[in-house]
């Protein structure tokens, strides 16, 4: 598998060098005590929405809490938008929004009296806040439940209450930690469709964590997987998969055994699965076409022909069989 | 992000201030503050001890006044440092109490729920939270003790002439000095205590505990040794001496101890000594320093296991 190549084919696209990177790891290690969480990460995450995936203890959350400034770096450091998160704190604070995996808010608070303080504390004047956190709360969906306390919110609520928060301000970078954590399946698609909706717009980028592979499959075009603290796989989606396009599932119809034979002679692999299905592996040099002219010479019909994609849960579980840890 | 227009975008518009933006927490704090009837009628019963100076201090002016209710009060209640320093302790007082019922919550509420990692991941220090958890109490405390007296001073100063201002100046500062270090003081205690006690009955208790029974055990240890430093662990005596010693009427000896004989009769006669100025300034200083590490300590996004 050459996910290493497919990421440095990714990280050298002349268009993307020039801009600094959504967020660029040197050497960053983080240790708690003596207990090193985080291990020398180094790349740069360039994507529009990241999928942050790995097991329980990869140090996903940390990454979050120490690029927030949560946690300072034993060894290292990061840039946010090129700006070091040690040196400028500040300034990449303004730049970024937070939803946290628990439950966080103000209690005694109404929603929107919560957005509009967490929007002033951004640096946004009273005014602006208070009609941004309107908009924010129509925006997520909790327009009309605004002016209810937070402690009344449901689960779903109190979780659309914290994306409210995280984008009132417009941050340029939003971090999503379990952004769907307890939500039940109607509620799940709608913060989905939000997330989708905010990076499509093109205004912010997403570090999306979660466990669900789902979530990021639907909603990232890179992913970061972490494994004991270490960058197991980097890698966009849609590279990947394609990457494995030379994977073909074949359905056909007519002499099976004289088209396996020409698919033979022609250098190709295969496999068979049923009587009219076939998995070929493409060989350098060989195309789909040459595959419809074997069909025509064997006189066999190929009635459906697939390239075999890598879900992310194939990427993740090769990740976590075979890391690398590192780009 | 327009309510019509149900995208998302990015904010353009002016930032106010960094320098200024502890203050946001102080003044959406007062709104919940406020909100409780019950606080704001005693809010306002506190300025009753104000009005009765006001008032004295105005009759000792009013000559017609001062005859018709044919008393002296230039001569009943003279209006000197010791007038200031009564009422500033009078006022100290219903502080403690303001203290008491607004400061508990603070920081406890947002530990509770967990919100301290949204007030951190913005352009908002620990510092910052800290500081202007602080000046909710700093600023409400302040509004009824030191500014009120100050104000009161320029009244007098007013009335009695310029004179009078340049020689008492010096009550002035006392004033502010002594009003300061009280607000100060209940505001860390009662930040401290909000931060490690999740729950405001329990927090407002602790507060109320680490005033009182300290006072009680060292009116225990004044009785049994027959000394004057039990007031070493009093946060009430400390700042009582403190504040004394910036009106210039504070006195060590407050009290004397009678050796007598198998007879009763007096054979010696030993002073009383109140802990020195310096003693009561410094353990004031450590307190505050303890709760500053404290909150130092308590006041985190998260608690990091080790």
């Amino acid at each position: 598998m050459a996910l290493p190549a497919t990421v440095q084919e990714e990280l050298i696209r002349p268009q993307k060098v020039n801009e600094p990177a959504v967020i660029d790891l040197h050497g960053l290690s983080v240790s708690f005590g003596r207990r090193p969480i985080l291990k020398n990460l180094r790349g740069d995450l360039r994507g529009k929405a990241i999928g942050l995936l790995g097991p329980n203890g990869a140090g996903k959350t940390t990454l979050i809490h120490t690029l927030l400034g949560f946690h300072h770096p034993t060894a290292g450091t990061a840039q946010i938008f090129g700006h070091d998160i040690i040196d400028h704190a500040n300034q990449i604070k303004s730049l970024i929004g937070y939803m946290p995996e628990r439950d966080a808010f103000i209690a005694k608070m109404t929603a929107v009296h919560f957005v509009r303080l967490m929007g002033e504390l951004s640096g946004l004047p009273a005014e602006a806040a208070l009609e941004r956190a309107h908009e924010a709360l129509f925006y997520v969906g909790l327009g009309e439940a605004r002016y209810r306390k937070l402690e009344t919110y449901s689960l779903g609520m109190k979780q659309l209450a914290k994306l409210a928060q995280a984008i009132v301000h417009g941050p340029r970078l939003i971090f999503l930690d379990e952004p769907t954590n307890g939500l039940d399946p109607p509620a799940r698609l709608r913060m989905i469709k939000l997330i989708r909706e905010i990076r499509d717009s093109g205004q912010a980028n997403i570090l999306l964590s979660s466990h669900l592979l789902l979530d990021v499959e639907e909603c990232c075009d890179e992913i970061l997987i972490l494994r004991d603290g270490q960058i197991a796989v980097y890698c966009n989606l849609e590279e990947e998969r394609k990457s494995n396009r030379k994977f073909l599932m074949l359905e056909i119809r007519g002499d099976q055994k004289r088209f396996v034979e020409a698919l033979t002679n022609l250098g190709c692999d295969y496999a068979i699965s049923t009587d009219s299905r076939l998995k070929v592996v493409l060989q350098e040099g060989i195309d789909v076409r040459d595959l419809y002219r074997l069909a025509a010479e064997t006189q066999v019909q190929i009635r459906r022909l697939s390239y075999k994609r890598d879900s992310l849960e194939d990427i993740f579980l090769k990740a976590m069989e075979n890391g690398y840890g590192g780009l | 992000m327009a309510v019509y227009e149900q995208t998302y975008k990015r904010y353009a518009g002016p930032l106010t201030p960094e320098w200024s933006r502890f203050l946001i927490i102080p003044r959406h704090a007062y709104r919940a503050v406020f909100n409780s009837k019950l606080f704001t009628a005693f809010f306002v019963l506190c300025f009753i001890p104000l009005l009765v100076q006001a008032i004295l201090i105005y009759l000792h002016h009013n000559v017609s006044a001062i005859a018709i209710m044919q008393i002296n009060v230039r001569e009943l209640v003279p209006i000197d440092a010791f007038f200031f320093q009564t009422f500033i302790n009078i006022q100290g007082g219903f502080a403690f109490f303001v203290a008491l019922l607004v400061g508990p919550p603070l920081v406890s509420r947002d530990l509770r729920n967990n919100a301290l990692p949204l007030y951190l991941c913005r352009p908002f220090s620990r510092t910052e939270y800290v500081v202007g958890k602080m000046s909710v109490i700093l600023i409400l405390l302040s509004l009824m003790t030191w500014v009120p007296q100050l104000l009161l001073f320029l009244f007098q100063s007013y009335l009695e002439g310029f004179a009078w201002f340049r020689s008492n100046l010096w009550i002035a500062s006392a004033i502010v000095i002594g009003g300061v270090v009280w607000a100060l003081l209940l505001a860390l205690l009662s930040q401290t205590v909000s931060a490690l006690v999740k729950w405001r009955v329990i927090a407002s208790a602790v507060l109320l505990g680490i005033f009182f029974i300290p006072t009680v055990f060292g009116e225990f240890i004044n009785e049994v040794f027959q000394t004057r430093w039990g007031h070493i662990i009093s946060l009430g005596a400390l700042m009582k001496n403190a504040t004394a010693g910036l009106f210039g009427t504070f006195e060590r000896a407050t009290g004397v101890m009678r050796v007598t004989d198998f007879n009763d009769i007096v054979i010696q006669e030993v002073p009383l000594l109140e802990p020195p100025l310096w003693a009561s300034w410094t353990v004031l200083f450590l307190v505050c320093a303890v709760c500053l590490a404290l909150l130092s300590w308590k006041v985190k996004a998260y608690e990091v296991v080790r």
